[in-house]
């Protein structure tokens, strides 16, 4: 018999705002992306210099993850927590900056910094890396938000033994517009993971 | 020379994003990578770029960075001797 599965907890960042199953977590007004996302990290109390040095993708997706791993007792040593992500937009907004740096053949200095972040899953890598997950990962382009072909790959990684848990979802940003919501899928939980119940929580803000 | 080392802690700190370090925290002598600024290889590509952007030196041989990147010290010499502009 197949076993069900439940999502523990779930996180919207959009609008310079986070919040954690539904309520308000974090807020701060009249803010660009890059000061809301440095104020957010701060306000996380955390120590990962690597933090300043991502992208917004990267950063947005780091954040996101923070908060619901910060509710989460993580091994130290590995994690089998598998990293199902999507988005419209790939990783534009670094694609972006990095042309800007080879479009004029007279200054043509790309920089090394910036090139590393022009693909998407790369924000995956950066989550793995601070949380030791040496598992599964999947990043998928859709033209919207897609919570039936998510449901169905986390439910798969799981029940296949490939995954203890799937922390999944839509992070997305592109020229300052910007969302995410992740949750995280797992034996334990309140609310069921079927497709009905993600667009409910994807569409609750 | 002292006024190239700070333009280098400067340079240094804004390029490589190291959001929680100041200019004065930086000896002249510190080790740039490992123990020191904890500054990874990505960042050595990025002073590589530095070098030739800013004081229009290229390097034929990346693995020369190794030596050149060892401090600020270091890198203000090796500047101070073959910078085109």
């Amino acid at each position: 018999m197949k076993k069900e599965y439940k999502i523990k907890s779930y996180c919207h960042i959009k609008n310079q705002s986070v919040w954690v199953n539904g309520d308000l977590a974090y807020t701060l007004e009249a803010e660009d992306f890059s000061g809301f996302a440095k104020s957010t990290y701060k306000s996380l109390g955390l120590k990962y210099p690597k933090f300043f040095k991502m992208d917004n993708l990267s950063k947005l997706a780091f954040l996101a993850s923070e908060f619901i791993f910060k509710e989460e007792v993580l091994d130290e040593l590995e994690n089998n927590i598998a990293l199902v992500f999507s988005n419209n937009a790939s990783s534009l907004d670094t694609d972006r900056k990095h042309q800007d740096s080879i479009q004029n053949t007279e200054e043509y200095f790309p920089s090394p910094a910036v090139f590393v972040y022009t693909l998407p899953n790369i924000c995956m890598g950066e989550i793995s890396i601070k949380h030791k997950l040496y598992s599964e990962n999947s990043f998928f382009i859709f033209a919207r938000f897609n919570a039936e072909h998510l449901q169905l790959y986390a439910n798969g990684l799981l029940q296949n033994g490939k995954a203890e848990k799937v922390l999944s979802g839509w992070i997305n940003f592109d020229d300052n517009n910007y969302e995410a919501f992740l949750y995280l899928v797992e034996e334990e939980g309140e609310i069921k993971h079927n497709t009905e119940e993600i667009i409910r929580l994807y569409h609750i803000l | 020379m002292s006024e190239l080392k700070e333009e280098l802690k400067a340079k240094i700190i804004e390029q490589l994003n190291l959001e929680d370090v100041a200019v004065e925290e930086i000896a002249d002598d510190d080790t740039l990578f490992g123990d020191g600024l904890g500054l990874d290889s990505i960042d050595a590509l990025e002073l590589i770029v530095m070098l030739d952007k800013d004081y229009g030196i290229r390097l034929s041989d990346p693995k020369e960075g190794r030596k050149i990147f060892e401090s600020v010290q270091v890198m203000a010499d090796y500047i101070e001797k073959h910078r085109t502009k």
